[in-house]
């Protein structure tokens, strides 16, 4: 990892909580910058060359998803939302314009901090090609071979378990909406099927989990999505 | 996402229409067994199918049986459930009737009625038994009944000619015709006649003289070909409903539109039932009309009662009836059959008296000779029935213009003006040629005729004729006359008047009659106006009121239902409201629940002194106009009917709009606030969340400081942050509260596995389980249900933290599922103390905590939003007992049918 401190923006009208997130990212050695508008984030997202913005959803003068399209056109810098808690289509509309995760209020330092560091390493990631194998816990994906592996007993997924699994890595970290699923697996016309993708993650949380009841790594984001959380 | 289930009230049309289509599905089924004559063993037959249905495990009820003391059918009533029949006082005799509504109260699968044709007894609640049959069906009940052939309504004059015996119980052929099913009870004559002597069918006298008339071996193969014409009849409409389109159905049928014409002869009822049976062969529509002219207005009281009865007669076969009003009676029928698109007109012969004038059907010929012209031969001479006359004065709906103490002051003045005429021309006579005074006798006359109508016209035409000859015409002051020519001035004189009376006699008639139409006009147009421009019930009311006591004399009130569907006695006792007992009251609610007239005219008590109408919108049956008439017969006529139905369809829509303006205004209303709700709650929401979001935030920092804060510092710290996640948490109870009180909680269905909420459950509440031990037990193939994911986990969330806050650390909390036909039980158990006793179900209301005045914060609102959620899925939600002893709530979901899963795939071979 090459030695550079990386920019973030924060973009929420309320100061303490602006406060409290800068906290914790300067603890992990991030360069803060806070706006308190859209109008002065979106200047700031274009004059800082932030590697991350954290965007308040419900900023008063402006909808945070216009934000996202419009910055979304220029540059492919992670964006995390905040979001209040009941709002679920609020958090799916914003995944979908491009944002790549999401905090629901109130959230504690610790997961925030976990959001951003995965979200760091996914740009680590993609600088340096994405990596053909994925390991978490001991379950083993190698994506040339097509061989999945846990405890180093083979395990037989089906084409569609494979395929929905190996979005999950790709995007490893990151929540994937249960649409963009169903898109890259199934295809177009069975985006209103969701309950084929639920059965199917079930049946990839009882091949892959030690409990699939409590899953560890394939953990679901209530309405929203599924995400692969690799281990830090 | 798939759609979301809309959970608003339905205000009540739609509901309403699908009640409606599901009553009429859900009507009984008809199965009539159809003979030839008595004795051919349909009675028999009929129970036969009854006890087969009881065999078949059906619930049977004989409702009434005819057994004539035949034997053999009445050991067939062994084993079956027979109704005690009704008995009824009937001119100080008792008679046993049907009783509808013990048949109705037992609700039975099936029953059995025999004789549908038969007439009840007077006090029964209908006049025929085969509306009670009808009340039956509409009740869902099937029914079995019987009818000989000669029951039949179109069929009634040809059994009567072929047997000399005529039968005055008939059935409306469309009952008939209606009928799910009909059996043909057939055997051939001699095997009847067998029987008949053998003494199967009637006893041994009672045969003997049956065999001599009615059964006579010619009758009853007559009455077999008819009775299996008829069965045949109805057997090709079932095929050709079966194949034909609707829509080319309608086309054909106006092609062969058939028009009787009735007079005011006898043959009438002939015409009538003669294109009767031609329409229902050619399957097409028909109508009947009546012509009104000035002559025929002044009928004795029974030739009007008798073409009353063929309307309704003509109405009961199923015709369209109409009267009309004009001079030419072939003029109208033929103008009415070119605005009607008829093809055939059917009339009846007259013996015309009048060797100059043709009779009608030539005349009718004459002025439309491209219409197809059927003349029916004149029937059988039968006697009339004699029926009770009535002594009420009948008024006709056009009163004679002058009353009778009217018609002699006429004449009196006619006197007077021939009298004034020969007293003014006296002195003119030397001065003036005979010929002028002649005239002003003419002009006296012709005024006459036109002041006071055709009767004084002539009266007029006589004394002019008179006093001229007398009077003037030499030699005077007798009445014999000198010149012959004289005398064509009299014929002259005397054409004049009769011809110049009949003209205006004419005329007024027909002026009369527009001007009597035009008023019937006004009066919709100015109802129909003020009803547009009433805004509440109330005026509704009044309008309808004092309209339908203007227009036909008649004391009138508009009952409306209350929520539950029962209509409500008026508070209102003014005068102009007529006075309604609790049975007539029943008799109203009866005419709204069915949506059919009853009273005065109709099929359902017609000896009432009440007319009900009920008041039928587009959307449903709105009320019931009650009508008191001041003259009974007035109703009855056809355009009274007409125009009292126009009536009470405008005051049923101006109802509905008034109803929909109210539903319209609500539905403002809720809209409105429940968009101010909304925003509130948003809005409140975000200001009650931020700040916390801070706090929680802030504290955490605090607690990640460097350098780090001594022990006690991090101890309040952590405390802070523990108490604001509490907060936090109460906030979301809270809102969700609040949400949920309004009654409008959207569910976001979709069908997933359980474990998946549960394990998001689970993890979310991970802070507030790290002093507890926490399991899943979740099976590994359980069924799919439809839930809302976010509710759900809620609900879980909820139950776990409970069970984190009443258990001691380390306790065990677990997490379990599992199907119950035919729900999914979901439970939440731990080892903890458990419930208190008794609390089980205190618990779940709002603001109750298991003990008073606890340790344990928390106000206790979770467990009522677990309930109110769970309920809204349509499950339930309770304690349970608990394996380990400690407290457990369980709750359900319905399983359903989940869609089809996708099929399962082989897995892959992994590659080298």
């Amino acid at each position: 990892m090459s030695e550079f401190t990386p920019v973030a923006v924060i973009v929420e009208d309320e100061p303490q909580i602006r406060r409290f997130v800068r906290l914790a990212l300067e603890e992990e050695g991030w360069q803060v910058y806070e706006a308190e508008t859209l109008r002065r984030g979106l200047t700031d997202a274009a004059t800082r060359k932030p590697n991350l913005i954290v965007l308040d959803l419900g900023l008063p003068d402006g909808d945070g998803v216009d934000f996202i399209t419009e910055v979304r056109e220029w540059s492919n810098v992670p964006i995390i939302i905040l979001s209040a808690r009941t709002q679920e289509s609020e958090k799916i509309t914003a995944l979908d314009a491009g944002a790549d995760d999401y905090l629901t209020k109130p959230f504690g330092v610790g997961e925030l901090l976990a959001r951003v560091r995965s979200t760091l390493r996914r740009l680590h990631r993609t600088e340096e090609k994405t990596s053909d194998v994925i390991q978490f816990g001991d379950v083993r994906l190698d994506r040339k071979s097509h061989l999945v592996t846990k405890a180093n007993q083979a395990v037989h997924l089906t084409p569609t378990e494979y395929r929905l699994l190996t979005v999950l890595a790709v995007n490893a970290g990151k929540v994937v909406t249960n649409r963009q699923l169903l898109l890259d697996v199934w295809g177009p016309s069975y985006s209103e099927n969701s309950h084929y993708l639920h059965v199917y993650m079930r049946h990839l949380r009882q091949k892959l989990e030690d409990d699939p009841a409590q899953p560890r790594y394939l953990l679901t984001e209530t309405a929203i999505g599924y995400r692969l959380m690799l281990p830090i | 996402m798939p759609p979301t289930d809309p959970q608003r009230p339905d205000p009540d049309a739609l509901l309403a229409q699908v009640m409606e289509q599901e009553r009429r599905a859900s009507r009984g089924k008809l199965r009539i067994y159809f003979g030839a004559s008595a004795g051919v063993g349909k009675t028999y037959t009929m129970l036969n199918g009854g006890r087969k249905a009881q065999a078949e495990g059906r619930k049977i009820l004989v409702g009434i049986v005819e057994t004539y003391g035949r034997s053999e059918t009445a050991a067939l009533l062994e084993g079956l459930d027979v109704l005690p029949r009704k008995e009824i006082a009937y001119r100080g005799k008792t008679v046993t009737e049907f009783d509808i509504d013990a048949a109705l109260a037992r609700r039975p699968e099936l029953i059995l009625v025999d004789e549908l044709a038969h007439s009840n007894a007077a006090g029964s609640r209908h006049p025929k038994r085969w509306q009670d049959v009808e009340e039956l069906l509409d009740a869902g009940i099937d029914v079995y009944t019987t009818v000989n052939v000669q029951h039949l309504e179109s069929l009634n004059d040809v059994v009567g000619g072929i047997t000399g015996i005529r039968v005055s119980e008939t059935l409306p052929d469309t009952i008939f015709d209606e009928a799910d099913e009909v059996v043909l009870i057939d055997i051939p004559a001699d095997e009847l006649l067998a029987r008949l002597k053998a003494g199967k069918v009637y006893q041994a006298q009672q045969a003997e003289r049956a065999s001599r008339n009615f059964f006579r071996k010619g009758n009853l193969i007559a009455l077999r070909e008819l009775a299996l014409r008829r069965t045949a009849e109805r057997v090709e409409d079932d095929v050709q409903a079966y194949r034909v389109e609707q829509s080319i159905d309608a086309v054909w049928k106006t092609d062969t539109a058939l028009l009787a014409c009735i007079g005011t002869g006898i043959s009438a009822e002939h015409v009538i039932r003669t294109t009767a049976r031609l329409a229902t062969q050619l399957n097409a529509e028909w109508h009947a009309v009546y012509v009104e002219t000035p002559q025929l207005q002044r009928l004795p009281e029974k030739r009007r009662e008798r073409i009353l009865k063929s309307l309704k007669l003509a109405q009961d076969l199923g015709a369209i009836t109409a009267v009309l009003s004009g001079s030419d009676v072939a003029h109208e029928i033929v103008n009415y059959a070119r605005n009607h698109n008829f093809s055939r007109i059917v009339t009846g012969r007259s013996l015309s008296r009048w060797a100059w004038r043709k009779p009608l059907s030539q005349r009718i010929a004459a002025y439309a000779p491209d219409l197809d012209l059927l003349e029916t031969g004149r029937g059988e001479r039968r006697e009339e029935p004699t029926e009770p006359q009535t002594t009420e004065t009948v008024e006709t709906e056009m009163p004679v213009p002058h009353g009778k103490k009217g018609r002699y002051w006429r004449y009196v003045w006619t006197v007077a003006a021939c009298v004034f005429t020969t007293v003014i021309v006296t002195p003119m006579l030397g001065h003036f040629d005979l010929a002028n005074i002649a005239m002003l006798f003419l002009l006296t006359v012709l005024l006459v005729a036109i002041r006071f109508g055709r009767g004084p016209a002539v009266a007029a035409a006589f004394l002019s004729v008179a006093a001229f000859d007398f009077f003037f015409v030499p030699p005077r002051f007798s009445f014999a006359v000198s010149d012959f020519q004289y005398s064509v001035v009299f014929t002259v004189m005397l054409i004049v008047g009769l011809v110049g009376g009949q003209l205006t006699a004419g005329l007024r008639y027909q002026a009369r009659v527009a001007s009597l139409r035009e008023n019937r006009a006004r009066a919709l147009y100015e109802f129909s106006r003020a009803l547009s421009g009433a805004l509440q019930t109330e005026q509704i009311f009044e309008t309808t009121r004092s309209f339908v006591q203007r227009s036909f004399r008649s004391k009138a009130i508009v009952l409306v239902p209350d929520e539950a569907g029962r209509l409500q006695l008026p508070t209102d006792s003014s005068a102009g409201i007529p006075h309604l007992s609790v049975l007539d009251l029943g008799i109203a609610q009866w005419a709204f629940d069915r949506a059919k007239p009853a009273g005065i005219g109709t099929d359902t008590l017609p000896g009432n002194r009440f007319f009900y109408l009920p008041l039928v919108a587009p959307m449903r049956t709105r009320g019931v106009l009650v009508t008191e008439p001041e003259n009974r017969r007035w109703i009855l006529i056809p355009e009274q009917m007409q125009q009292l139905d126009t009536f009470a369809t405008l005051t049923a829509i101006a109802l509905e709009r008034v109803h929909y303006i109210e539903v319209a205004q609500q539905a403002l209303v809720s809209m409105e606030s429940e968009r101010l709700r909304n925003s509130l709650l948003a809005a409140l929401s975000h200001d009650l969340r931020t700040p916390l979001t801070a706090v929680i935030g802030l504290s955490e920092s605090l607690l990640r400081i460097k350098p780090p804060l001594s022990s006690v510092q991090r101890e309040l710290a952590q405390a802070l942050h523990d108490e604001m996640l509490r907060m936090s948490n109460l906030v979301s109870n809270l809102l969700d509260m609040a949400r949920i009180q309004s009654g409008e909680v959207k569910l976001n269905l979709e069908w997933q596995p359980i474990d998946t909420v549960v394990g998001s459950a689970l993890r979310a509440c991970g802070m507030l389980l790290s002093k507890h031990e926490a399991h899943a037990e979740i099976p590994q193939d359980l069924p799919l249900v439809r839930f809302d994911a976010v509710l759900i986990e809620r609900v879980l969330c909820n139950l776990i933290e409970n069970a984190t806050k009443y258990t001691p650390s380390g306790s065990r909390i677990v997490v379990s599922a599992k199907v119950n036909d035919p729900n999914l039980e979901v439970s939440v158990h731990d080892n903890g103390p458990g419930l208190p006793g008794g609390q089980e179900e205190a618990i779940f209301e709002k603001f109750t905590r298991g003990e008073r005045e606890s340790a344990t914060p928390g106000v206790g609102l979770g467990l009522a939003i677990c309930r109110a959620i769970v309920e809204a899925h349509g499950g339930t939600i309770g304690a349970g007992i608990s394996p380990e002893g400690g407290a457990c709530i369980v709750f359900t979901l319905p399983l359903g049918t989940p869609p089809a899963l996708p099929h399962i795939e082989e897995p892959l071979n992994p590659s080298s």
